[in-house]
């Protein structure tokens, strides 16, 4: 068992956020890559994070595991196994990523020493995080870790460049799961793969959580893969959540008009007609007033050019947008289409 | 053969079904050179097929969509047809010229007329090159700009055209200024600068954000309606090829194993590899699940393919004809290992001796009994792989087996390559042994 497994004992959220903040430090001043966000992933939970680049997804990401680059600003709440990461020393943190926090990346292809044998990097991961661990026992935890993700035992000695581009990306999660984490982070992990691994990877990772009770936290632009492998979907929006539900609910009834925007953008068989969502995330450095997603929204009312939203608790979640309420104080001038200016293709991304 | 082939495309009145480009058995091999010694004696030791005899042909106007998995030789197809990798066998014809075997220098005038868009928005743009130079770029090196003036006018032009309006907001940008949308748009000016008749797109939409996907696909089919481009469209994805394509072809370790219109393809698949990669999208629906019997593992090693057809290794419906191997034996011991407990594997494992024997391709193969082990323990092994499976369609291709003192041959039916077949879908063809009426 992992150190992290049962420290936090109980059916609570393996991981929660709060109100966390990330910003960069650039001569236009801070870029608030995070800016005030809530989400929690329960045990063995896969939570899908969507959105579009620029929007903070991975740097919520590596914020959470305390992986930003130096003269990051970080300031709230990321409480895992009874712990606050936020504000952690270099030392804590590298001590929870592995045993604590796996953590999975895109391009599998350059995160295997080329060097090393499958085995090499079994050994090297499991006595860098855990002391005196037998070969026999490395070697069976391994291979059982390795079954799981369809890799053959006689292929354990080979080396990297023998092994495909998804089977390199099955032996990486293998890694991770080898340390028995109770958090998985997967940053676009299939995005460099073609469909039908990228079909093998995700039902992998949505077997995650009945195999190994692992809680997840898949970041993806695709709504598509979100579809296969969540429980939940947190949509995020210039920093901040635009909304959060269960993957059925929210796919089904899309709250926010930028979740609408975005699954009907979403190209797949059964799109019937080329759809996109006008403009590009903002600035994050000068983020618009109001609703950050007003200048793109096709909802938009007048209010919310003026007014932050405030978040509506809807039946699975919430949903940060004016259109839900709440309906406080609004005169109906407040509530007339915002009237603006065509968007230029230029503006666009 | 015209030295200005420009003359040829000139003659005539181009109608919508002119044949543009003509692929007659092309094929594209690479030598693969063995150690020192042999590279010094210039010996070569095999050849990736990585275009092995493909034949089509693309029509004034049309979008052909090439559909397959990376290492499936769509990407080298599409070089060859541009001239940029030499052709080792078979004929190109691009408006009635052929094009294979020709000198760099004789192909450069007709790049002009086909220009190819790249995957990646970010490294197709000099970082270093504003956004009015690099779109210039072709004007200059094929010299067909009448001073600044002009140079200036068309780059405007183009940019206007792409959606990058207005222009002066981006002439003197540079790539890392744009988003990864607005890139691809630029890309596109670029190629559309020297007024090309042929746009070869390779994945033009796989880098950039599904928000952003429908907007460069809407501007590919504007400038194909306002230019009168051909297009094709390289893609691992069958569900952005919808709406793009006229013609669809899906190839797999070098060949076509699938082609037909649109519209057949998309209602009724007929190569069980298409099935597979049409299954394979992921719809954003969390109540319907993608199938869980896509074919297992990856693109095999085009320098030693599978024997028969190439896709038999991984399809659902194989049979015994499909050219069952010593290779498949290797996974289907290896699958079967994956189902055991560690120890029962080291047990199974411990019988067996050297399993590269398996590697070399070939219907008859000694499975090694390992030191202090017989061929009667090997047979025992095989017995009980196959219990355990016997459903397995690996078996359907034995034809049997023999108990030697120190290992069992095993024998499996001879397998048929499959050529590409006409089907009951109207214009579909496809190169598969269940389509083969015999």
């Amino acid at each position: 068992m992992s150190r992290f497994d049962d420290d936090g004992a109980g059916p609570g959220p393996v991981l929660q956020v709060d109100d966390l903040r990330v910003w960069y430090g650039t001569p236009r001043g801070p870029v608030r890559a995070v800016d005030g966000l809530n989400l929690t992933v329960a045990r063995g939970e896969s939570v899908g994070l969507v959105g579009e680049s620029g929007c903070g997804k991975s740097t919520l990401g590596r914020g959470i595991v305390g992986l930003l680059p130096p003269g990051t600003g970080i300031d709230g709440e990321v409480r895992f196994a009874d712990r606050n990461l936020v504000g952690l020393p270099p030392a804590a943190l590298r001590d929870i990523r592995g045993p604590g926090i796996g953590l999975i990346f895109q391009e599998p292809m350059t995160r295997l020493n080329p060097l090393l044998r499958i085995s090499d990097h079994f050994a090297e991961t499991i006595r860098a995080h855990e002391s005196g661990v037998g070969r026999k026992e490395i070697r069976a935890r391994s291979l059982e870790a390795l079954r799981g993700m369809g890799i053959p035992p006689t292929r354990f000695d080979h080396y990297p460049h023998e092994f495909s581009g998804g089977m390199r990306q099955r032996i990486m999660i293998a890694l991770v799961l080898v340390l028995r984490p109770a958090l998985v982070i997967a940053d676009e992990p299939t995005t460099s793969l073609d469909v039908l691994v990228e079909a093998q990877i995700l039902s992998i990772l949505a077997d995650l959580r009945a195999n190994f009770d692992t809680g997840l936290l898949l970041i993806t632009h695709n709504l598509g893969i979100i579809a296969e492998a969540c429980d939940r979907v947190a949509v995020m929006y210039a920093g901040r959540l635009a909304e959060v539900g269960y993957a059925r609910e929210v796919f089904a009834e899309p709250a926010h008009p930028y979740t609408q925007a975005l699954l009907a953008s979403t190209i797949s068989l059964r799109t019937t007609e080329l759809s996109y969502i006008p403009g590009a995330p903002p600035d994050l450095a000068d983020p618009p007033p109001g609703c950050r997603f007003h200048p793109r929204c096709q909802k938009a009312m007048r209010q919310c050019a003026q007014h932050e939203p405030i978040p509506v608790r809807t039946a699975s979640g919430e949903v940060t947008c004016w259109l839900h309420g709440p309906s406080n104080g609004q005169s109906p001038v407040d509530l007339e289409p915002l009237v603006r200016e065509e968007l230029r293709s230029a503006d666009e991304a | 053969m015209p030295t200005k082939p420009e003359a040829s495309t000139q003659s005539g009145t181009p109608t919508q079904r002119d044949a543009l480009v003509e692929v007659r058995d092309l094929q594209v091999h690479f030598a693969i050179r063995g150690g020192v010694l042999g590279r010094l004696a210039g010996r070569s030791v095999g050849a990736v097929k990585a275009v092995d005899g493909v034949s089509f042909t693309l029509h004034r106007g049309e979008v052909l969509g090439l559909v397959g998995e990376s290492g499936s030789g769509k990407t080298t197809l599409s070089r060859a047809l541009l001239g940029l990798v030499p052709a080792t066998g078979g004929s190109i014809r691009y408006a009635g010229t052929e094009i294979t075997g020709r000198s760099e220098r004789s192909l450069r005038p007709m790049r002009s007329k086909m220009q190819m868009v790249f995957q990646d928005p970010h490294a197709a743009l000099n970082p270093a090159m504003d956004i009015a130079t690099a779109i210039a770029h072709p004007l200059r090196i094929h010299g067909a700009a009448k001073g600044r003036a002009d140079i200036d006018n068309r780059v405007r032009a183009a940019l206007e055209r792409v959606g990058l309006s207005p222009p002066e907001q981006f002439m003197a940008k540079y790539p890392g200024d744009l988003s990864g949308g607005q890139k691809q748009r630029a890309v596109l000016a670029r190629a559309i600068m020297l007024g090309p008749e042929l746009l070869v797109a390779d994945e033009p939409v796989s880098m950039l954000d599904m928000s952003v996907r429908a907007k460069i696909l809407d501007l590919m089919i504007e400038l194909r309606r306002a230019l009168d481009l051909t297009y094709i469209y390289i893609t691992h994805d069958l569900a952005t090829a919808k709406f793009f394509c006229d013609t669809i072809a899906i190839m797999y370790l070098g060949r076509i194993v699938e082609i037909g219109p649109a519209e057949q393809i998309y209602a009724a698949p007929q190569h069980p590899y298409t099935k597979a990669l049409l299954a394979a999208i992921p719809e954003p629906d969390p109540t319907r699940e993608v199938p869980r019997n896509l074919p297992r593992g990856e693109i095999p090693d085009a320098a030693v393919p599978p024997l028969g057809c190439a896709f038999h290794p991984r399809c659902p419906v194989a049979f015994d004809r499909c050219g069952w191997e010593s290779r498949d034996l290797r996974t289907l011991l290896e699958q079967h290992w994956l189902e055991l407990p560690v120890e029962q594997y080291n047990a199974e494992r411990a019988v067996l001796g050297d399993l590269d024997r398996l590697d070399a391709p070939a219907t008859e193969v000694v499975v090694p009994a390992a030191r202090g082990h017989s061929g009667a323990d090997v047979a025992d092994l095989l017995r009980t792989v196959r219990d355990a499976h016997p459903d397995e369609v690996f078996w359907q291709g034995v034809a049997g087996t023999e108990v030697l003192a120190d290992g069992v041959r095993v024998l499996f039916h001879q397998g048929t390559d499959p050529r590409l077949r006409s089907t009951n879908r109207d214009g579909v063809r496809a190169a598969c042994l269940l389509h083969d009426s015999e």
